[in-house]
C-alpha cells in the first residue's frame, strides 16, 4: 500500500525546513533561559525545596546577578562547589537556608569551577546512560509487542490513584502510559515538589510522580512479560527540567514540540525555541522518543484545511530534532484522525494523510492522536469513530496509538473507558492486521490526489515561511491563524543572551 | 388511562411503558459468577425490576465491568417540566447586526476567555473566531460586535479587570474541564466578583461548556447558559436581544 507521490517534492520540503531552521538555530546558540540553567542544577543533583516551598534550582538561578547568568548558573554553582568541597545537593540546601550565598565565590577561578563540576558532570551522565540501559534491557528481555502501540492517559489527579488506573490499563493491553498533567502547570516557571495528590485535569508532573509511576509500570510490566512505557510532558515553561528529571527517573517518551507552546500556549517563542534544543539534547542522549504536538492544529481549526499545516509542522520539528542530535527512531511526529465525521470520504482524507506521513517519515515512530473535536456525549457514536480510527492506525502502519475513549468529551477517562477504549483497538488492529499489505491505492484515485494535494500545498507553505522567516510567520499568523509577537508572551523575561565565556558543561558534553 | 393522557411516561424499549433502561459501569471486584450476581443486586437495590446482567467480565486485577439492562419502575411527567432554553433568539447575523443598529446604534463590545487553570479553547473559539462554527460564522464576522477573545488560563480577577477597562458588555466565560466541580467554582467566582465589583448588572453575563445548561447558568446567577452544540448565532442573538429589551427598559422608564 504506497502513495505515489514525487521525492522530489519531500526533498524540496526537508531542505526549506533547514534552512527555516538555520537562522532560529543562531538565535538559540546565543542565549539562554532560566529554565535551560535550572535543568543543569538538577542535572547537577540540586533537588528539593526551602521552607517557602520554593524549588531550589528556582531559587538559585534568581539569586543570580545578570553578570553570574550571562555566564551560566553552571560556574556561579561550580565556584563555590570548588570553595566549600560540598556535594551540590549539600549547598543547595545551604543556600537554601540562607546560610551561604553563590555571590561569595565571584573571585574563584573558572578552571577551579569546571574542575569541581566535572564528576558530578559525569555523575550525572553516567546515571542517565545506565538508565539508558535499563531501557534497552528492559525491552529486550519483556519485549513490548508490536506497533500501533497502545498509548492511554491516565489523568485522576492523584498520582495514586493515577498508578492504580495505569496498572489496570497495562494489564487491559496498553503499551505506554501518559501522566497528564494538571490544566496550567505548562504556565508555571517552576516544577513543584514531591507526590502530589491535587490536581485539575491530570496530575502535577514532578521527580516524585515519576519516580511512583515507574516502579509501579516496571512491576506490572515484569509481571505481564511486556515492557510498559511512560510519558510526560516536556512542554511549557519547564521544559528542560522535566526533560532532565525523565532522564533521571527513565520516562521513555515526553510530549516535546518545537512550536506548540508558543501557538497554542503563548509562550514566548524565543523562550521556547532555547528550551526545546536543550531538551531534545537531554532527550537524545537518555533515549527518549519525543511526541509531537501537530494534532493541536487540528483541533482548533479545520482538520482537512490544516493537513498541509500539520505535515509542514512536522518538517519542522523534524529539523530542529535531527539540530538537537535526536535520531529518527526517536522523533514521534504527530498527527490526528480529526475530519468531521458529517464529510463524505472523510476516511480517505484520514488515510491519505496518514499514510503520507508514514512515507515522508519510514522511521518515524509516528505519533497518531485520536478524534477529539467532533467527539459528543453519544458515546455509541463515539465508540464507532474510534474504530475508524483505529483502522486507519492500522492500516498505514503508525506507531504510537493514543486510544480514543467513547467519552472523550464528557469526563477523564473511568477505568471502564479505558478498558472498553482498549478492547476496540485490539479488536480492529487484530482483526485488520495485515489489511495493509494486502490493498493498493487506485492510481490517481481520491487518496492518492489528496496526498499529492497537501504535500504540495505544504511545501507552498513552508517556502512563504522560509521567506519571511519562522519568528516574523507566527508572529502573522501563518500557523494555526495564532499571531504570536517574537518578544510578546509568558516566560520572555528568562530569556537572556550568552556572555563571552558562558559555560553549560552538559551541552558541552552533550556535543562532544 | 393511556401514558400518553395521564402525561406520565417511561423509558421506550420495545413496548410503551416496559420502562427499560441499559447501564453499564465498573464495580472494584474481581469477576467471577458471583460478581455478576452483586452487579445485579446492585441494580435491583437501585429500584429496577427484571434485572438482567447481559455482560460482566474481568477488566483488571480486582476490577469487572458490567452491561445491565433492567425495567425502571418509576415515571415522569414530561409536560410538566420546562427547562427555558437561551437559544431561543434565533436570527441570522444580518437580523442580529440591524436589531443592534436600530437599538443601540452602536457596537456591542464581547470579552470572551476561558477561565481559572482551563486551557481549552476549543469551546470560546467556536464563538468567538471569525470562522464560526458548523458554517455559522463567529461573533468577530459580525459587523455590530467588537470582540476580545482572551484566550485560556484567565483569572477571574484579570477577566473583571479587562471588563471594567475596556468597558465590556458582555462577558462569555468558558469552561470545558469539569473535574472535582472546578467548572461551577470558577463560574461562581466570577459571578461574586463581579458583584463585589458593582458590575454584575451592567454586563450581559453568559456561560458556556460541553457541560453547561441555560438552568444551572441561572442558578449560578448568569443570564444564559450554552452548552454543546451551540452556535455563535445563538448566542450572538441572545445577547442583542438582552441588550436591546434593557435599552427598551431604559427608555420606558424614561
Amino acid at each position: 500500500m504506497e502513495l505515489r507521490i514525487d521525492p522530489s517534492v519531500v526533498a524540496a520540503c526537508r531542505a526549506l525546513a533547514a534552512r527555516i531552521a538555520r537562522p532560529v538555530e543562531e538565535f538559540i546558540a546565543g542565549h539562554s533561559t532560566v529554565a535551560v540553567e535550572r535543568s543543569v542544577l538538577r542535572l547537577l543533583g540540586v533537588d528539593g525545596v526551602n521552607g517557602e516551598e520554593i524549588p531550589l534550582p528556582n531559587l538559585i538561578v534568581d539569586s543570580l546577578s545578570p553578570e553570574q547568568r550571562g555566564r551560566g548558573v553552571a560556574l556561579a554553582f561550580g565556584r563555590a562547589l570548588a570553595e566549600t568541597g560540598m556535594e551540590p545537593a549539600a549547598l543547595a540546601a545551604e543556600i537554601g537556608a540562607g546560610r551561604t550565598e553563590l555571590a561569595a565565590y565571584a573571585a574563584t577561578p573558572v578552571a577551579a569551577a569546571r574542575g569541581a563540576l566535572a564528576p558530578y558532570v559525569e555523575r550525572a551522565l553516567a546515571h542517565i546512560a545506565a538508565r539508558r540501559e535499563e531501557r534497552r534491557a528492559a525491552l529486550e528481555r519483556t519485549p513490548q509487542g508490536e506497533p500501533p502501540l497502545l498509548y492511554v492517559i491516565v489523568a485522576s489527579g492523584n498520582i495514586y490513584e493515577d498508578r492504580t488506573a495505569a496498572v489496570a490499563a497495562a494489564e487491559a493491553g496498553a503499551q505506554i502510559i501518559a501522566v497528564i498533567r494538571s490544566t496550567g502547570q505548562s504556565l508555571l516557571d517552576f516544577v513543584p515538589y514531591g507526590p502530589t495528590t491535587e490536581g485539575f485535569g491530570g496530575t502535577y508532573a514532578t521527580q516524585a510522580n515519576f519516580a511512583i509511576m515507574r516502579e509501579a509500570l516496571d512491576a506490572i510490566g515484569e509481571k505481564l512479560g511486556r515492557y510498559i512505557m511512560l510519558t510526560n510532558y516536556a512542554s511549557g515553561l519547564c521544559m528542560p527540567e522535566i526533560a532532565s528529571m525523565a532522564a533521571i527517573e527513565r520516562l521513555d517518551m515526553l510530549l516535546n514540540d518545537s512550536m506548540y507552546g508558543i501557538l497554542f500556549r503563548d509562550i514566548n517563542m524565543k523562550r521556547t525555541f532555547v528550551d526545546q534544543h536543550f531538551s531534545r539534547m537531554l532527550n537524545a542522549y537518555s533515549g527518549i522518543i519525543i511526541n509531537t504536538g501537530e494534532d493541536n492544529y487540528l483541533t482548533t481549526a479545520d482538520a482537512v484545511e490544516q493537513a498541509p499545516a500539520v505535515l509542514a509542522s512536522q518538517f519542522i520539528n523534524e529539523e530542529f530534532a535531527h539540530r538537537a542530535g535526536m535520531p529518527d527512531t526517536q522523533i514521534g511526529l504527530g498527527d490526528a484522525y480529526e475530519i468531521d465525521p458529517a464529510l463524505q470520504d472523510g476516511f480517505l482524507y484520514q488515510v491519505a494523510q496518514a499514510q503520507l506521513a508514514r512515507q515522508v517519515f519510514p522511521e518515524a515512530p509516528l505519533k497518531y492522536m485520536p478524534p477529539t473535536k467532533h467527539m459528543t456525549g453519544d458515546i455509541f457514536k463515539g465508540h464507532l469513530i474510534d474504530a475508524m480510527f483505529n483502522l486507519t492506525s492500522v492500516m498505514t502502519k503508525q506507531t504510537i496509538h493514543l486510544c480514543g475513549m467513547l467519552t472523550e468529551a464528557i469526563h477523564t477517562p473511568f477505568l471502564g473507558d479505558r478498558a472498553l477504549a482498549i478492547e476496540n483497538a485490539r479488536y480492529v488492529m487484530n482483526t485488520a492486521r495485515h489489511f495493509g499489505d494486502e490493498i493498493s491505492f487506485k492510481p490517481n484515485g481520491i487518496i492518492e490526489t489528496r496526498a499529492r494535494e497537501v504535500l504540495s500545498d505544504c511545501r507552498d507553505l513552508l517556502e512563504k515561511v522560509e521567506k519571511r522567516g519562522l519568528m516574523d510567520s507566527i508572529a502573522v499568523g501563518v500557523f494555526a491563524d495564532v499571531k504570536r509577537p517574537p518578544d510578546g508572551g509568558r516566560g520572555y523575561d528568562g530569556v537572556f543572551a550568552r556572555d563571552e565565556g558562558y559555560y553549560n558543561p552538559f551541552e558541552e558534553a552533550l556535543r562532544a | 388511562m393511556s401514558a400518553e393522557q395521564s402525561g406520565l411516561v417511561k423509558p421506550y424499549g420495545d413496548t410503551l411503558n416496559d420502562g427499560k433502561v441499559q447501564l453499564s459501569f465498573t464495580l472494584p471486584i474481581e469477576w467471577s459468577e458471583a460478581a455478576d450476581e452483586a452487579a445485579r443486586q446492585l441494580v435491583a437495590k437501585m429500584g429496577f425490576a427484571d434485572v438482567q446482567v447481559v455482560e460482566g467480565r474481568r477488566i483488571a486485577t480486582g476490577f469487572s465491568f458490567f452491561v445491565v439492562y433492567g425495567s425502571t419502575t418509576q415515571s415522569i411527567d414530561a409536560s410538566n417540566i420546562a427547562a427555558p432554553s437561551a437559544k431561543a433568539h434565533a436570527m441570522s447575523m444580518e437580523e442580529i447586526d440591524a436589531l443592534l443598529r436600530d437599538k443601540l446604534g452602536r457596537k456591542v463590545r464581547v470579552a470572551g476567555a476561558c477561565i481559572g487553570t482551563d486551557a481549552h479553547t476549543v469551546g470560546i473559539d467556536a464563538i468567538l473566531n471569525m470562522k464560526g462554527y458548523k458554517g455559522d460564522y463567529g461573533l468577530e464576522r459580525y459587523q455590530m460586535f467588537e470582540t476580545f477573545n482572551l484566550g485560556s488560563q484567565v483569572a477571574v480577577e484579570e477577566f473583571v479587570r479587562i471588563a471594567k477597562e475596556r468597558r465590556i458588555d458582555a462577558l462569555l466565560a468558558s469552561q470545558v474541564v469539569t473535574q472535582k466541580g472546578s467548572d461551577v467554582k470558577n463560574f461562581t467566582a466570577l459571578v461574586e466578583l463581579l458583584e463585589a465589583e458593582d458590575l454584575r448588572d451592567q454586563v450581559v453575563l453568559i456561560c458556556g461548556g460541553p457541560r453547561v445548561t441555560n438552568l444551572m447558568a441561572a442558578e449560578m446567577g448568569y443570564d444564559a447558559g450554552f452548552g454543546r452544540g451551540t452556535l455563535p448565532s445563538e448566542v450572538a442573538g441572545f445577547i442583542a436581544t438582552r441588550l436591546s429589551e434593557r435599552v427598551e427598559k431604559a427608555r420606558g422608564q424614561r
